[in-house]
């Protein structure tokens, strides 16, 4: 019988330590079983559980995109039991990963539309994971204009500053990079939070829909500034975190009234939610 | 179906030789109260009780389970990789269990073993159970499987009914699992007109007994907001201690947690049942959590059964009405209760 | 005991209506034989659903943690003392409460009741004056109360509250002459292998609810260290390690502190004596220190004191 809490195992292939503060590194993984790859079979947006003998599971987002073959990658916050180990483990050593889990953004839905990305801090992962999706080649022409709003503490809290580089220079591609401060003098992008930047950068809501993934605090604060640019909110698209144990809807935990953010999330649209508790 | 009577011996001499071959559980008296056993030779079965303290839950879902071994010893090729723990999954049956505790297997069974996920563990434990139910002709005052679908004789989730006619067991096989145990039984003989005439008899009079009910007709069509923010949870919670007793008594609490053991350079990864009653259930890592008092947590408990279950599976509430919870909550928060304010509110 | 319930509800709808406090914390009927509701009223309207019987075994003190504002509450000989260790450990503030002392003669073991009648199903418990009357299907027995009083209460020398704004009627006498500790000396003279058979034994039922935990006044940390993940001091699992980790641990906690209320043995759904850990350090610290837990408001608990002159040699 099939066992859906059986992680797969990988070996560490790389880690890039992602922010100046070091608590933010990039695991890139590869399966010791090239069989389990092909199982492996995900969409921007889906998280999965990396699982490390011993100390245990977190669900992490999964931050390559399906178009990247031969690994996956994930950015991991140093939070907890299992992260702060994880930050301690090196390249060449073992571990699972279980997955992929919940939904992922709808992109049934975005096809045809203009794609609004906003995200903070460090939960620009999935977002990550759906630029590069979305700018290949055999994806790209599916969407109007993708323009990104991407917000940072300072300049050394922003995850996969090369990429954000490369991206500054596509033509298919509006970025609006911006740190809430910093007295770095050579700093060429925005200067302000998000929501303000939002505000600033995005003049219509037509025929677009908006990802938020951030903070509490951001997203928040986004909301109205969203709201006033005309996006119902059908189209506003949230990524939640809740604490997971089993991923699959069966252990309990996390709930939000009768969905499970592991899999009925974690990926709501505003409309959803505003149906649902408020208790996340 | 076959209907069979038993002397009360027969049947226990017939458990004992089917005992050898698979697992019975039956009710044992242990001091002030009755849980289920592992039958063997010297096993004194109550089949007067009225029901078992604890669920009978465990006997397919334990409190701990180990789910996953593995090495971290170092040069171990395989060190740190997570493997299948060893499961014994012999056919089993559980002898006695009330229909209310059956039931909520079926309440549980759309949990773990749905369309998209199978619990193998669950599932595969459950599989190999035989559920043979024993008719309440004493319920408790504080039985509600009547308003619950279920009744003091209910069948769901049974394989085979038996009925205490006196000096003896009617027992009725219901599935084709059910007759396969009455066929293992020595003994036994064709029940006549006279012993069915009883039962239907102990059925009635039983029915009678329960007093108790739990209004849930208008649950479904609430607003789930609206209840969520009613103005009677914190007076509900007040007086909640947070301890688990209702949840792990519950036959249809199902929530777990998972944690990995190491002990020297051997490991597992085990799941324990897990509380809503408990702070750490939500505890994200961040510090931030959802339901970090102790009103969002009894509100969680009682949404989770009255609502959010019934929303989901538009197939009753997760409740099997056994009232374990009313009898032993420490400071008697009674769901009886709470289920009416929420389906007048 | 019973004319106390009129008194009771009279006293918090005044303090209600007065606006002299803003709850008032007592005990309700409960829908169970034998299981009162502990609830917090805010309208006067309301105060006649309080009651006081024998049957009022959870410790109302535990609610008191860290509340605000001004609580009206009742409170027995132990109840009190708790209420006194939680204004020494700062867990609430005098000012904050009105006290209504009852003089208390001890509270019913449900299960004891249950057993003597052979754990029959009950309908009814009534109390009348110093017997229970009984009531299940087919049945009607009558039982001395003191003959299944809780077995705290049985050897409770403290039954008149320690501290109050209002007393419900005169003292009642204290118990005197009782051996509060022949269980546990009994246990002290078993031979380590037997202490540990003892030990396993009494906690292989637990389930690790944490029932007594939480109906322990005491039991007020933020984070239990059972609860604590970084480091994680016990494991999760019913194992006879683990759980006996936080028997022992939990007792060790309440030691110098425990007013043998009970609470904790009540509220145990699988009926492990917890209490028999607790009180051996009871037996300890009146032993080794002379001390017994929430007696006075002006004294400093034994263990988080020292003096320069203590009689202890050991600690000087």
């Amino acid at each position: 019988m099939e066992n859906p809490y059986l992680p797969y195992p990988v070996r560490i292939d790389n880690i890039t330590v992602e922010t100046e503060d070091r608590n933010l590194k990039t695991f890139k993984f590869v399966f010791l079983n090239p069989e389990h790859e092909g199982r492996f079979k995900y969409t921007p947006g889906q998280f999965a559980e990396l699982s490390i003998a011993g100390k245990g599971e977190i669900p992490i987002g999964i931050a390559s995109a399906p178009t990247e073959k031969g690994f996956v990658c994930f950015t991991v916050n140093k939070v907890g039991l299992v992260s702060s180990h994880l930050h301690n483990m090196k390249v060449g050593d073992i571990m699972g990963i279980r997955g992929p889990l919940g939904n992922w953004y709808p992109w049934d839905q975005m096809e045809g539309k203009n794609v609004v990305i906003i995200g903070g801090g460090f939960a620009f992962t999935t977002l990550r994971s759906s630029i590069i999706y979305m700018l290949h080649p055999e994806n790209r022409p599916k969407f109007k204009e993708i323009t990104v709003v991407y917000g940072a503490r300072g300049p050394g809290m922003l995850l996969y500053k090369d990429e954000l580089a490369q991206w500054e220079q596509r033509k298919d591609i509006n970025m609006h990079i911006t740190v809430d401060s910093t007295n770095d003098s050579t700093w060429k992008y925005n200067v302000g939070f998000v929501p303000a930047i939002t505000e600033k950068k995005i003049t219509s809501a037509e025929n677009a829909i908006a990802i938020v993934c951030g903070p509490p605090i951001m997203i928040k604060f986004t909301q109205p500034v969203l709201e006033k640019l005309g996006f119902p909110p059908e189209r506003i698209i949230l990524s939640l975190e809740m604490r997971m144990k089993c991923g699959i809807g069966i252990c309990g935990r996390c709930n939000i009234g009768d969905k499970y953010v592991c899999k009925d999330g974690p990926v709501f649209s505003l409309a959803q939610l505003k149906t649902m508790p408020p208790e996340y | 179906m076959t209907t069979m009577l038993f002397s009360k011996d027969e049947w226990g001499q017939g458990l004992l030789a089917v005992g050898k071959s698979i697992k019975v559980f039956v009710p044992v008296k242990e001091g002030d109260f009755t849980a289920f056993q592992l039958l063997a030779e010297e096993t004194v079965p109550d089949w007067a009780y009225q029901n078992t303290r604890m669920s009978p839950k465990s006997i397919v879902y334990p409190q701990s389970e180990g789910m996953f071994k593995y090495s971290l010893e170092e040069g171990d090729p395989e060190a740190n990789i997570v493997k299948e723990a060893p499961k014994d999954y012999t056919l089993q049956a559980v002898v006695g269990i009330r229909p209310c505790d059956a039931h909520a297997f079926q309440i549980v069974k759309r949990n773990f073993d749905n369309e998209e996920f199978r619990d193998p563990w669950w599932v595969q434990r459950y599989e190999a159970t035989t559920f043979v139910g024993l008719g309440c002709n004493e319920p408790c005052a504080t039985c509600f499987c009547t308003s619950v679908g279920g009744g003091p004789f209910g069948k769901n989730g049974l394989d085979v009914i038996l009925h205490d006619v006196g000096s003896r067991f009617l027992a009725e096989g219901l599935t084709a699992k059910g007759e396969d145990f009455l066929a293992g039984l020595t003994g036994g003989q064709a029940a006549g007109e006279k012993e069915l005439g009883e039962a239907k008899d102990l059925e009635g009079w039983a029915g009678e007994k329960i007093t108790a009910g739990i209004s849930t007709d208008q649950l479904k069509n609430k607003v789930v907001t609206q209840l969520f923010n009613a103005p009677f949870w914190e007076d509900v919670a007040f007086s909640c201690i947070n301890c688990g007793t209702c949840t792990y008594l519950c036959p249809t609490c199902w929530c777990f947690d998972i944690q990995d053991e190491v002990f020297g350079k051997k490991g597992d990864r085990i799941r324990n049942w897990d509380s809503c009653m408990m702070p750490l259930f939500t505890l994200h890592g961040s510090g931030h959590n959802p339901r970090d008092k102790k009103t969002q947590r009894v509100r969680q408990r009682f949404m989770h059964k009255l609502k959010y279950y019934v929303d989901k599976y538009g197939n009753g509430i997760q409740c099997s009405g056994c009232g374990r919870c009313v009898r032993f909550c420490p400071v008697n928060i009674d769901i009886r209760q709470v289920a009416e304010l929420m389906n007048n509110y | 005991m019973l004319e106390y319930t009129k008194k009771i509800q009279e006293i918090a709808g005044r303090l209600l209506s007065e606006g002299k406090v803003e709850v008032f914390i007592g005990y309700a009927k409960g829908t169970v034989p034998m299981m009162n509701h502990p609830v917090v009223i805010r309208d006067s309207a309301k105060a006649e659903t309080l009651v006081w019987d024998s049957h009022c075994g959870l410790n109302l003190c535990n609610y008191l943690t860290k509340m605000k504002g001004k609580i009206g509450i009742v409170a027995n000989g132990c109840n009190s003392r708790n209420i006194v260790t939680h204004i020494l450990e700062n867990q609430i503030t005098r000012e904050q409460l009105y006290i209504v002392g009852i003089p208390c003669e001890g509270m019913v073991d449900h299960r004891a009741v249950k057993r003597a009648v052979g754990n029959r199903e009950l309908e009814e418990v009534i109390e009348e004056g110093d017997t229970l009357v009984v009531k299940g299907r087919g049945f009607r027995e009558i039982i001395k109360k003191t003959d299944v009083l809780q077995r705290n209460c049985a050897v409770c020398t403290h039954r008149n509250p320690v501290i109050y704004d209002e007393m419900l009627g005169p003292p009642v006498e204290e118990q005197t002459g009782v051996d509060q500790f022949k269980d546990v000396r009994m246990i002290e003279e078993m031979t380590p292998e037997k202490k540990w058979g003892f030990f396993t034994r009494t906690i292989a039922k637990c389930i690790r609810c944490y029932a007594c935990r939480n109906a322990c006044p005491l039991c007020y940390c933020p984070t239990c260290f059972v609860d604590e993940s970084r480091p994680q001091w016990v494991g999760k699992s019913n194992d006879p390690t683990d759980t006996m980790t936080f028997h022992i641990l939990r007792a060790y906690h309440c030691a110098g502190r425990c007013t043998d209320c009970g609470a904790c043995e009540r509220v145990c759904p699988v009926g492990i004596p917890v209490r028999q850990f607790t009180k051996k350090l009871n037996k300890d610290a009146l032993e080794f220190f002379s001390w017994e837990a929430g007696l006075a408001i002006d004294q400093r608990p034994a263990l988080d004191t020292y003096k320069p002159n203590d009689y202890n040699e050991f600690i000087r």
